[in-house]
C-alpha cells in the first residue's frame, strides 16, 4: 500500500473517532431543542409551580439551583485555591503530600451518591444543620474540591518556575513570590476551573438528593436553613414520579439545565481567554 | 583595576566551601577572595560547579529540595547564613542566564523590587525607573513605552531590563549567571557595555561559557574544572600566561 493511501486510511480513522465524541453531544443538545424550545416561556421561568407541578413555572427550582451552587462555591473555591498553594508551592515532595495527591485524585472519581450519603451523615445528622441549603452547598463544596484543587494546582504549576526565582532573587518572601509573580498568572486557570466544577454543581442530582432537596414547596427559601427546590431533582421528579405530565414541560426543563451549565462553561471559555490575553508569556 | 595590593578592599571571602546536591559534590573546597569593585569572571566547562558557586552567594541554591553546603561565604564581614535572606538578596542581585521579565509593563518590571519592599511614593518609584533603565542604558529605548509589556521587548533589551531590575534594589553585588547565552552579539557587546560601566560602582561577578568573553570584560579570571578552583589571577595573566596546563588547554579549545 502506498503511504499517502496509508496517511488518507488512519486520518479518516482519527476523523471518525472525532465525529464519535461530537455527535452525542449534538444529538442531545439537538432532542431538548427540538422538544423543549416550545415549552421555554417567560411564564415558565418566573412562575412558581401549579396543579400538581404538571402546570406553571420551574422559578423556584432555578432560584433553588441558583442559591446551591453560589454558596458551594463560596465554600470549595478559597479552600480549594489555598490547598493547592499549599501543595504545589510549600509541601515538600514526600510520603505524606503523595498520599494527599493520590487522595485527591480518587476523591474526583467517587461516584456523587456517596457524597450525598456522606453529606447526610455529617451536615444533616451529625452536625445538625438538618435537610438545608447549607447542608446542600456543603456537600456540593466537598464534592466540587478535588476538582478545584487539580485545576488549581496544574494552573500553578504552569506558571514559570523562573517568575518564582526571579522574585525571590529580588529578595522576596515566599508568599510575597505566591502572591505577586504566580497567583495573578494562574488566575485564569483557576477560573476555569471554578466555573467548570460550578456547573458539575449546577447539573448534579445525588449530592442535593439527601442533604437539601424538596418534592414540591409553596414558597422560596428565605435562610440557609431551609429546604429548597433544584433543577436537577426537580427535573427527575417530573420525569418519573408525576404521570401525564406534558412532554414539553420536562424537556424545557432539561433545556433550563442544560443551557445554566452550559453558559457557564462558555463564561469560563470567555474569561480564560480574556485574561490570558492580557498576562501572557 | 585593582592593581595595588594596598588598595584592595575585600568584598566578599570564600572559605573551604562545598556544595552537594543529593550525592553530587558539585563544588570542592572552594576558598577565594573577590575584592570591591572588581568585575570576577569564572570560566569552566559545564559542571565545573560556576552557576553553584553564584548561586551561593545569594543562597538561591537553597531552593532545591537535595542542596547542603558546608564552609562558609563572608560578605563585608559578615556570615551569609547569619544576614537576613531579604537583605542578602536586595544586596547580592542575580542575572539570569535567559532573559527572565515577568509579564508585567517595562514599568513594572523595573520598580517590582522596591514596591514589593514597600516602596509606594510614585515620585520615588518614577525617579528608581529612570535611573535603573539608564543604567542599563535602555532608558532610551523604552522611555516612551513605559506601559507596554516587558514580553514586547527583544532578547537584549529584556536582557538590560532585567538588570535594571536587580539595580533598582541598589545592590552592591551583581550575579551574572551566563548573561548572554542566549543572545546576538549585538546585543552581547551592549550587555558588555553596561557590565564595564557598572563595575565603577558595583562589585560583578560573571559566570561565561564564553573565554572570549571574559577576557574582554573581566580584571580577574578564575578557571574552575569539575567542581575545583583550578587557577585564578589577573585577566591578562590567564589568557597569556596560565600556570596551569589545563587552563591553558581550557582555553585553547582543546577540551569543554
Amino acid at each position: 500500500m502506498k503511504t499517502t493511501t496509508k496517511q488518507k486510511i488512519a486520518f479518516s480513522i482519527l476523523f471518525l473517532c472525532t465525529v464519535m465524541v461530537i455527535l452525542p453531544v449534538v444529538f442531545v443538545l439537538g432532542t431538548i431543542i427540538k422538544n423543549g424550545w416550545q415549552g421555554i416561556s417567560w411564564k415558565f421561568l418566573t412562575t412558581m409551580p401549579k396543579d400538581g407541578m404538571r402546570q406553571g413555572g420551574i422559578y423556584p427550582a432555578i432560584v433553588g439551583t441558583l442559591y446551591l451552587v453560589s454558596l458551594s462555591i463560596v465554600f470549595s473555591l478559597p479552600v480549594g485555591v489555598m490547598a493547592a498553594i499549599y501543595l504545589n508551592e510549600y509541601a515538600k515532595d514526600n510520603l505524606l503530600t503523595r498520599l494527599i495527591r493520590l487522595a485527591i485524585v480518587n476523591l474526583s472519581g467517587v461516584s456523587s451518591v456517596v457524597y450525598g450519603l456522606f453529606g447526610l451523615a455529617l451536615f444533616v445528622t451529625f452536625m445538625k444543620f438538618g435537610v438545608s441549603i447549607l447542608s446542600g452547598a456543603l456537600t456540593l463544596a466537598i464534592m466540587n474540591l478535588p476538582v478545584i484543587i487539580t485545576a488549581s494546582r496544574e494552573a500553578l504549576a504552569g506558571v514559570p518556575y523562573q517568575f518564582r526565582e526571579v522574585s525571590l532573587s529580588l529578595g522576596l518572601s515566599r508568599w510575597q513570590t505566591i502572591r505577586h509573580s504566580v497567583l495573578p498568572f494562574a488566575i485564569p486557570g483557576i477560573l476555569t476551573g471554578a466555573i467548570l466544577s460550578l456547573a458539575r454543581a449546577a447539573g448534579e442530582t445525588a449530592p442535593i438528593l439527601f442533604t437539601v432537596a424538596a418534592f414540591y414547596l409553596p414558597n422560596l427559601p428565605r435562610s440557609i436553613f431551609d429546604q429548597t427546590m433544584a433543577l436537577p431533582y426537580h427535573l427527575y421528579i417530573i420525569s418519573t414520579q408525576i404521570p401525564n405530565i406534558a412532554v414539553k414541560t420536562r424537556y424545557a426543563t432539561a433545556f433550563v439545565l442544560v443551557g445554566m451549565v452550559f453558559t457557564m462553561n462558555i463564561f469560563a471559555v470567555v474569561i480564560r481567554s480574556r485574561l490570558r490575553k492580557k498576562k501572557k508569556w | 583595576m585593582v592593581e595595588n595590593r594596598a588598595d584592595i578592599q575585600i568584598k566578599i571571602k570564600v572559605k573551604q566551601l562545598n556544595i552537594w546536591f543529593g550525592n553530587i559534590l558539585a563544588l570542592k573546597n572552594l576558598s577565594l577572595e573577590i575584592y570591591s569593585n572588581e568585575l570576577l569572571s569564572i570560566i569552566g566547562p559545564a559542571n565545573s560547579g560556576k552557576t553553584s558557586f553564584l548561586r551561593q552567594l545569594n543562597r538561591l541554591n537553597e531552593l532545591e529540595a537535595n542542596f547542603r553546603s558546608t564552609g562558609e561565604v563572608i560578605l563585608d564581614g559578615e556570615n551569609i547564613q547569619k544576614t537576613k535572606l531579604e537583605i542578602l538578596r536586595k544586596k547580592a542581585g542575580m542575572i539570569f542566564a535567559l532573559p527572565q521579565v515577568l509579564p508585567i509593563s517595562i514599568y513594572d518590571n523595573v520598580s517590582y523590587g522596591p514596591r514589593m519592599h514597600g516602596m509606594r511614593e510614585k515620585g520615588v518609584l518614577d525617579k528608581i525607573v529612570e535611573e535603573s533603565l539608564e543604567a542599563s542604558f535602555l532608558w532610551e529605548e523604552v522611555k516612551e513605552r513605559l506601559k507596554e509589556s516587558a514580553t514586547k521587548l527583544s532578547g537584549g533589551q529584556q536582557q538590560r531590563l532585567c538588570i535594571s531590575r536587580t539595580l533598582a534594589l541598589k545592590p552592591e553585588v551583581i550575579l551574572f549567571d551566563e548573561p548572554c547565552s542566549g543572545l546576538d552579539p549585538v546585543s552581547t557587546a551592549k550587555v558588555e557595555e553596561s557590565m564595564l560601566k557598572l563595575k565603577e560602582k558595583y562589585t560583578i561577578i560573571l559566570v561565561t561559557n564564553n573565554t572570549k568573553q571574559a577576557a574582554r570584560v573581566g580584571d580577574r579570571t578564575v578557571f574552575f574544572l569539575m567542581g575545583e578552583l583550578i587557577e585564578i589571577d589577573k585577566t591578562q595573566k590567564i589568557f597569556t600566561a596560565p600556570a596551569d596546563k589545563r587552563t591553558e588547554d581550557y582555553i585553547l579549545g582543546k577540551f569543554g
